[in-house]
């Protein structure tokens, strides 16, 4: 099973590197972005094909690793293979979990996972 | 005095603080990071500056759950000393000994120069031997020293005397243009509540012999041998 963990700073710390960022699109006159805030984002392979086991293994990692929540968010989907049948290309995203001091976060700005090898 | 110094991969400072601790006159011995107890009686544990793991992930975040880490969080429960400098002062954080987060410069560039700070309180085991709001002229030298930390957590550090320096100008002011990396309240260095762990990012190690080019760093481990050799 395959999961995404995205780890974002929290609201209101100061993030220098998005501000470089956002001049450097200022600078190349790429217009109509009004702020950047850099993240990161891990591809995780899990041993588990239970959505249940997979979930307390991410958070675990989060909480632990991943993410330092003192400055950080974190968020994480897990990827199933599609139950819809029919060839589809593609994969259910299970319901995004949220850091529960962030109501902030918003699951559906990561609808855009890259499709990868699930029949 | 027993000090240990604990070796990461990619901990590139550790000599420097060996030197400067032998010459303070502590009795120094290194121990690497996978290593699941300190040295019997030890009385400091010191963790090094350099780049651990390379930065990776967080700076200082994969060296804080390193197995030494836990004999190092062990010996701070008991009440042992803790020294944590630049990428140990990172370690302290992300290991849940020091509250806050350093974060990337303010103006995103890695900063080697010397610097004055003020030592904010001369009645720790770390500072006995300056004298209360003493300005010291040492070295910074990092690119991730940008003190954070929710409102409650600097409520609480600057109410219970835990800020132990501040960047400052030669005069002891505490200016923005002194504030060389952003910090909140210009933060450089900050204790445990109990003060036997002390987190910094300047370098004290690199100013203790006058060949260098001067000595201010010196009276930091002085004071933490002094006050052991008190304590026996």
């Amino acid at each position: 099973m395959k999961a995404r963990v995205t780890v974002t700073l929290k609201s209101g710390v100061l993030d220098p590197q998005g501000k470089a960022i956002e001049g450097a699109l200022a600078s190349l006159g790429i217009r109509g972005i009004l702020g950047v805030r850099q993240g990161k984002v891990f591809d995780v392979e899990l041993a588990t094909e239970d959505a249940g086991e997979a979930e307390a293994t991410l958070r675990q990692a989060c909480e632990k690793l991943l993410a330092n929540t003192v400055i950080e968010n974190f968020h994480y989907e897990v990827e199933t293979p599609g139950q819809n049948g029919g060839g589809r290309r593609g994969r259910e995203t299970a319901p995004a979990t949220l850091s529960p001091d962030d109501p902030t976060v918003e699951a559906a700005d990561d609808a855009e996972m890259p499709i990868e090898g699930h029949p | 005095m027993k000090a240990a110094v604990i070796l990461f991969p990619g901990s590139n400072r550790e000599r420097d603080v060996e030197r400067a601790l032998r010459l303070a006159g502590a009795d120094v011995q290194r121990v690497w990071h996978a290593e699941h107890e300190l040295p019997a009686g030890t009385d400091l544990a010191v963790l090094p500056g350099g780049f651990s793991y390379g930065d990776y992930l967080r700076c200082g975040a994969i060296a804080a759950r390193s197995p030494a880490m836990d004999a190092v969080r062990a010996h701070a429960a008991r009440g042992g000393l803790v020294l944590g400098i630049c990428n140990g002062f990172q370690i302290l954080c992300e290991s849940g000994l020091l509250p806050g987060a350093l974060m990337r410069n303010a103006k995103l560039r890695f900063i080697c120069h010397r610097q004055h700070v003020r030592v904010e309180r001369a009645d720790t085991a770390f500072t006995r031997n300056y004298a209360p709001g003493q300005v010291i002229d040492i070295c910074v030298a990092h690119g991730e020293g940008n003190y954070t930390a929710d409102p409650a957590t600097l409520a609480r550090l600057e109410g219970y005397g835990l800020v132990a320096f501040r960047y400052c100008d030669p005069n002891g002011e505490v200016t923005v243009d002194s504030n060389v990396n952003g910090s909140t309240n210009s933060i450089a260095g900050i204790y445990s509540p109990n003060r036997n762990v002390l987190g910094l990012m300047p370098h004290p190690e690199n100013f203790v012999d006058p060949l260098v080019g001067g000595t201010d760093g010196l009276p930091l481990f002085q004071s933490l041998v002094g006050r052991i050799a008190q304590a026996a």
